[in-house]
């Protein structure tokens, strides 16, 4: 048999974070090891209060030659910044 | 610095794409896995990154050795912390080095059959608790050096590890000096492993750094492709003029008559180790080489059984799963 | 042939004591504080011994992930070993810390269960020995925590987070390991057989037990049976593993008269301790 266990990504949410970060990846046979291994290996020094695991093969990555065409054409559109609008001192916080 | 003479691979690539490439890397944008990069890089980092990661885990091994001979708890739980982290740091690079298409498990076997390279200084002994101590001093003191820069490699997924690894090590090559300040400053038994610690280490240290690379192409191109960030000669130099002061703090003698302090070039003057001896440990007659590679062997083969067994029921759970639905 | 007279000292274990540390007047025995030592010095050379045991792991381990996650195991151990030792230390009164007591007591003054010396053979030996006692630790931990000494509640509440953890693991890696190959299956089955008769002495209660459950300070070890063998039970069906039939078991360890294995493991352990005395490390 020896066939390798699957590479797993591993996301956790820290103390104070609002949301999972990917951290790294690891090795295990199914999802329920994958959180138990992601446990000792990433949250050694208190790292995370919750734990996410994605199996690596599932994830759809953006192309990276896609870069300019995906994300440039957000660059123009400033007005979507509250910064793009002058609002009179008189007026107060808005 | 686990990583040394690894020599860069030629590439064959069309001239306007290796130029798009190194404007890339010139411009300090980070290189992920999925993106082209020239067959030379991606083989050059696999084995840089890989032989790093073996470093890592046949570098359990040495301080391993004292895990269960710690003279205190406090010690004992210390060592074996970093000792985890170690294996830790093995994983992240491997991880990062799969992105490039290669698997542990193929990684694993190169270096069990010795096609691919671990650093030199784990086939040196350590022999006394003082030896635990210069590890932490040297080894960890001259690992950092070069782990540091690395940080600001191009390839992303080896710098995301760097990263990580050098926050995690900060207090490896601290508990290496903090044993070393108990021996120098204890018992003249103590001083005296302290001493001979130094003595047999301080050589091998500067060998991690590899030879004199002033006039290596393959440096060249490595540094020139962000795999590499600062020659052999600088980080050695780095490094033995930030050791020297923290031997003299501790008393204790480096075994070198030759060195001293050269006010013009701003460090020190030191002896050369005996590349004769680096050679000879990296063509597999070091101390410990053998028993460092029958170690791992040892460790993969009779852990197929369980690897397999976990591969087996986690199928057996799937389809039950799938069954149930 | 007769036997030849013995010459030999008839205690050489009040001769070995007045030369080492606590020489000055130990605790009588059967006193109070006598009791509560011995409780916790079998608390915490279960912890320091089976931490040891799991250590020798360390760079051996079937995989990356494995290796990281038996040493995070072991640094728990170790960490509790400081917490009952040190305790122990405190109502000796002697002045001995966890330290002294780890490194300088000869193995018959090691009040460890017999399983935790037993040798770690291959992984699945080292797991199963660790299930066994897992299930006993929890619920041990968990009676602790009502102690009557708010110390011991203390240290037990902190190490129960740990150890509820540990059987977690332990238990599913049973599971995984009895239902897995044919070859991980015999594994674990000759391993549960082999282990099986150094079961019982978790439960079996001597007199200080009796007192020391008497004054509401530790459970009654055979109080924590049921939910052991809840547990195993459990367990070993999903494991598809064959509970061994025997009630036979080996005991002594609690009471200091240890296999051949503990000698060697403090052989190591406090070798630099004993070679070089009074040194600081």
């Amino acid at each position: 048999m020896s066939s390798e266990w699957p590479l797993w990504e591993v996301f956790i949410r820290g103390q104070h974070g609002l949301n999972h970060r990917h951290v790294g990846s690891l090795h295990a046979p199914d999802p329920e090891m994958a959180i138990r291994n992601a446990r000792d290996v990433y949250t050694r020094r208190n790292e995370g209060v919750s734990i996410w695991v994605v199996k690596s093969a599932d994830i759809t990555a953006s192309s990276p030659s896609d870069k300019g065409p995906m994300f440039e054409p957000s660059n123009s559109k400033v007005y979507r910044h509250p910064t793009f609008y002058d609002i009179p001192d008189e007026v107060g916080h808005m | 610095m686990y990583a040394q003479m690894v020599i860069s691979e030629a590439t064959n690539d069309d001239p306007a794409k290796l130029e798009a490439f190194q404007a890339r890397v010139d411009a300090n944008d980070k290189i992920e896995p999925k993106e082209w990069m020239p067959e030379g890089y991606r083989k050059t980092l696999i084995r840089q990154i890989g032989q790093h990661a073996h470093s890592e885990i046949v570098g359990q091994l040495p301080e391993g050795n004292w895990i269960t001979r710690a003279p205190t708890l406090e010690r004992k739980a210390i060592l074996l912390a970093k000792v985890q982290d170690e294996a830790g740091h093995g994983l992240y690079l491997y991880c990062a080095a799969e992105t490039l298409g290669v698997s542990r498990d193929e990684m694993t076997e190169m270096l069990l059959s010795g096609r691919m390279k671990y650093s030199s200084i784990f086939n040196y002994p350590t022999l006394t608790w003082a030896d635990i101590g210069a590890v932490g001093w040297l080894v960890d003191g001259a690992a950092i050096m070069n782990q540091v820069p690395l940080q600001r490699t191009s390839f992303g997924p080896y710098s995301r590890a760097m990263i990580r690894i050098c926050k995690e090590e900060s207090f490896h090559q601290r508990q290496g000096y903090d044993i070393m300040m108990k021996m120098a400053k204890g018992t003249p038994e103590q001083k005296e492993m302290a001493q001979d610690a130094l003595n047999r280490f301080w050589y091998p240290s500067l060998m991690m750094f590899g030879p004199s690379d002033k006039d290596s192409v393959h440096s060249a191109q490595s540094m020139a492709w962000k795999i590499k960030i600062n020659t052999n000669d600088e980080l050695r130099q780095k490094f033995v003029d930030q050791t020297v002061p923290q031997a003299e703090y501790l008393g204790l003698t480096i075994p070198d008559p030759d060195l001293k302090w050269n006010e013009e070039k701003g460090g020190y003057d030191f002896s050369e180790p005996d590349w004769s001896e680096f050679y000879d440990v990296l063509k597999g007659n070091g101390p410990c080489n053998r028993d460092r590679i029958e170690a791992r062997q040892e460790a993969w083969e009779k852990g197929r059984w369980f690897r397999d067994a976990l591969t087996a029921h986690a199928e057996k759970r799937a389809a039950r799963r799938v069954a149930a639905e | 042939m007769p036997s030849l007279p013995d010459i030999m000292t008839p205690d050489a274990e009040t001769l070995a004591k007045a030369q080492g540390k606590g020489r000055a007047a130990p605790l009588e025995a059967g006193s109070p504080e006598h009791d509560l030592f011995t409780g916790l010095t079998r608390l915490g050379d279960n912890t320091l011994i089976l931490g040891h045991r799991v250590s020798e792991w360390c760079g051996h381990a079937p995989v990356l992930e494995e290796d990281i996650a038996l040493a995070n195991m072991a640094l728990d151990l170790i960490g509790q070993t400081q917490l009952w030792l040190g305790l122990a230390g405190e109502i000796e009164g002697r002045g001995r810390s966890a330290d002294d007591l780890a490194f300088l007591r000869d193995a018959w003054h090691f009040h460890n269960v017999l399983l935790v010396e037993r040798p770690n053979r291959d992984f699945g030996h080292t797991l199963m020995r660790q299930f066994l006692f897992d299930a006993w630790h929890q619920p041990m931990l968990r009676a602790l925590e009502d102690s009557a000494d708010d110390r011991i509640g203390e240290i037990a509440l902190k190490a129960g987070k740990e150890v509820a953890y540990h059987l977690e693991r332990s238990a599913d890696l049973v599971i995984r390991l009895g239902d897995g190959t044919d070859e991980s299956h015999a594994r674990m089955q000759d391993a549960l057989e082999r282990l099986w008769p150094y079961v019982g002495e978790m439960f079996h209660v001597d007199e200080v037990d009796v007192r020391l459950a008497h004054e509401g300070l530790m459970p009654d070890p055979a109080s924590l049976r049921p939910a052991w063998d809840a547990t195993v039970t459990e367990i070993l069906a999903e494991a598809t593993l064959i509970r061994p039939e025997g009630e036979f078991f080996h005991k002594g360890g609690k009471q200091g008269r240890h296999t051949e294995h503990l000698g060697h493991l403090l052989a190591a352990m406090q070798w630099l301790q004993r070679a070089y005395p009074g040194a600081k490390w």
